[in-house]
């Protein structure tokens, strides 16, 4: 979890990832954000998402996009 | 007819389809009928309030409205200035003051931020609401004198695009120009009233011209796509096939966004015979998947800068390409001309690199408010000593390959392509080093990971700049990575050192 916080934070420091459940439909992260987001998980976990997972519900939160990963990794 | 106002276009497709849907987006739609009225009561308004020959800012959520607004803007004899809500207000303010404007249309969305930017800048402009402008009794005889008058050198927009000196060039188009480039493109786009378009560009950039008069002229469709679903590349697919999207002219990375994430396995474009893709080099491993999966589409590459009122060159792709290649830019439009140009100003030889330059009714005006911009990049044609005549240097290098085809070589200066926006390093420089910690900065791009990085040298914190920045830049120019250095490295004549700078970073990579 602090390995994924560290990238979303390195996109925006400002905000606080571990409370923060509407990441997308705040309009926190924008579709550059989530195209970073997606290359560096798959630099740091070696995971590639798939596009059917890449869907407003896995994005919204450091808790749900936590859980798509270790899904991912299984 | 000759057509002289692109006013015209509309005024012929309201009576031919007035009651099919011309522009839709998620909660809002407007027929041929409904924008003609709406264009009416807006350019009845502006009259009446004494508006002529002005920029008038749209300050509005990207909609059907907004469109409306850009005609009612020019059927008052005035020109209009797209922004964007996303825009930093920094940078609208900058706009502003080269701007100067005195109307403003904005929309229930956007009427708090407007009020808020003229309370910062002390601005002597009026705010009005789309609603109730739009609304506004039509003036059939005060309309008809202002076309009367319109010649078709008069301007009818204003767009904004990165400034190497930190300040945005305003760059104003005509009426004549938009005309010739719509009717070359569609031309080439072979667009039917069957078209149905799906929207990605902004309306803030010109970009956005093709889907909005390839509308019009020919009584198509287009659905403006929420920006949202550009991140979720399935449900940007399903959308396509549920609104039986067929054409499309796209940002490059629009495009690579749904081949890298291998989309295809789930969802396929069902509709879609029509792609139009520029501002950017097509991957070529993407391009052979985009084909392979739509074998029976049309690819069209378009190039051009917003200097020229959009694109000026097509090349269709009707082959694979080897991972080697690259897709060529192909040919000027109708109408246009390219000169190939070298250093010395002569015509570059069969395969010989030139700056791209361009003749033709397509070039813009130059640069709003800025003659001495507009002097460097809007220049006489140095072929020609016997008589003006404006050429516009793209500042891009190009070369004809063994086929006669244009291919795009790179940039002549530090100007660069990140998710479809065009960027100069050197405005975010400028940006930066407006900031009080920062002695110098310097940004290099890294293409391969399509990264903005910036290196400074000063005493404040990394963190402290990238809140900065994030305020002061729009999104698609914030470095991905702001990089401390004790010192900066040089060139032998003193400069920063851009190359050494590049080297350090792919050895760190």
């Amino acid at each position: 979890m602090d390995e994924l916080i560290q990238i979303l934070e390195s996109i925006n420091p400002d905000v606080d990832y571990r409370k923060e459940t509407n990441l997308i439909d705040g309009k926190i992260l924008d579709s550059f954000d989530i195209i970073t987001i997606i290359s560096e998980i798959n630099e740091e976990f070696d995971i590639a998402i798939p596009a059917e997972e890449i869907i407003p519900e896995n994005f919204n939160s450091a808790q749900k996009l936590y859980e798509l990963i270790q899904r991912l990794e299984d | 007819m000759n057509r002289i106002n692109v006013l015209s276009y509309l005024d012929d497709i309201y009576k031919k389809l007035p009651d099919k849907t011309a522009f839709s987006c998620e909660d809002e739609s407007l027929t041929f009928l409904q924008l003609y009225n709406k264009v009416n009561s807006i350019g009845s308004f502006l009259q009446n309030k004494g508006c002529y020959s002005k920029p008038i800012v749209v300050f509005m959520r990207k909609s059907p409205a907004m469109i409306a607004a850009f005609f009612g803007v020019i059927a008052a004899g005035c020109y209009y200035v797209p922004i964007d809500d996303e825009m930093p207000r920094h940078r609208i303010q900058l706009i502003f003051d080269t701007l100067k404007p005195e109307t403003i249309i904005c929309d229930s969305t956007t009427r708090v931020s407007a009020e808020k930017l003229k309370e910062e800048s002390n601005g002597c402009f009026d705010i009005e609401e789309y609603t109730i402008i739009s609304e506004y009794p039509h003036n059939p005889s005060a309309l008809s004198k202002i076309r009367d008058k319109a010649i078709d050198t008069d301007p009818i927009y204003i767009v904004f695009t990165s400034g190497s000196t930190g300040v945005p060039k305003g760059v104003a188009a005509c009426h004549r120009s938009v005309i010739d480039y719509v009717e070359n493109l569609t031309d080439v786009l072979n667009v039917t009233e069957d078209f149905i378009f799906g929207n990605q560009a902004p309306l803030y950039v010109d970009a956005c011209l093709k889907e909005i008069y390839s509308t019009l002229k020919y009584g198509a469709t287009t659905y403006l796509i929420p920006k949202q679903l550009f991140m979720f590349p399935v449900k940007l697919v399903e959308y396509l096939n549920e609104h039986k999207i067929n054409a499309i002219c796209w940002v490059v990375p629009a495009l690579t966004m749904i081949s890298g994430f291998n989309t295809f396995k789930s969802v396929i474009p069902q509709s879609l015979h029509t792609i139009a893709f520029g501002s950017e080099v097509f991957p070529i491993k993407q391009f052979n998947t985009w084909r392979k999966t739509l074998p029976d589409c049309r690819f069209i590459n378009l190039y051009g800068p917003t200097e020229a009122t959009g694109m000026s060159c097509y090349y269709e792709a009707t082959r694979e390409f080897q991972e080697d290649e690259s897709i060529p830019i192909g040919k000027p439009f109708k109408n246009t001309q390219i000169l190939l140009l070298t250093d010395d100003n002569k015509e570059a030889a069969p395969g010989e690199p030139g700056e791209i330059c361009i003749r033709g009714t397509a070039v813009t005006l130059g640069y709003y408010n800025d003659f001495e911009r507009t002097s460097t990049a809007f220049v006489q044609n140095p072929l020609n000593k016997l008589y003006p005549e404006i050429i516009y240097r793209t500042g891009d290098l190009g070369k004809y390959n063994s086929a006669g085809d244009l291919m795009f070589i790179s940039r002549k200066d530090y100007q660069i392509k990140h998710m479809g926006h065009r960027i100069e390093l050197g405005e975010i420089e400028m940006i930066a080093n407006k900031h009080e910690s920062v002695e110098c900065s310097c940004c290099i791009f890294d293409k391969e990971k399509s990264k903005i990085i910036l290196y400074y040298i000063g005493a404040g914190e990394e963190k402290e700049l990238s809140s900065y920045l994030k305020y002061s830049l729009p999104r698609y120019m914030i470095p991905s990575k702001i990089i401390k250095l004790e010192t900066l490295p040089l060139t032998p004549n003193g400069k920063i050192d851009r190359l050494a700078l590049k080297k350090m970073y792919s050895q760190e990579k």
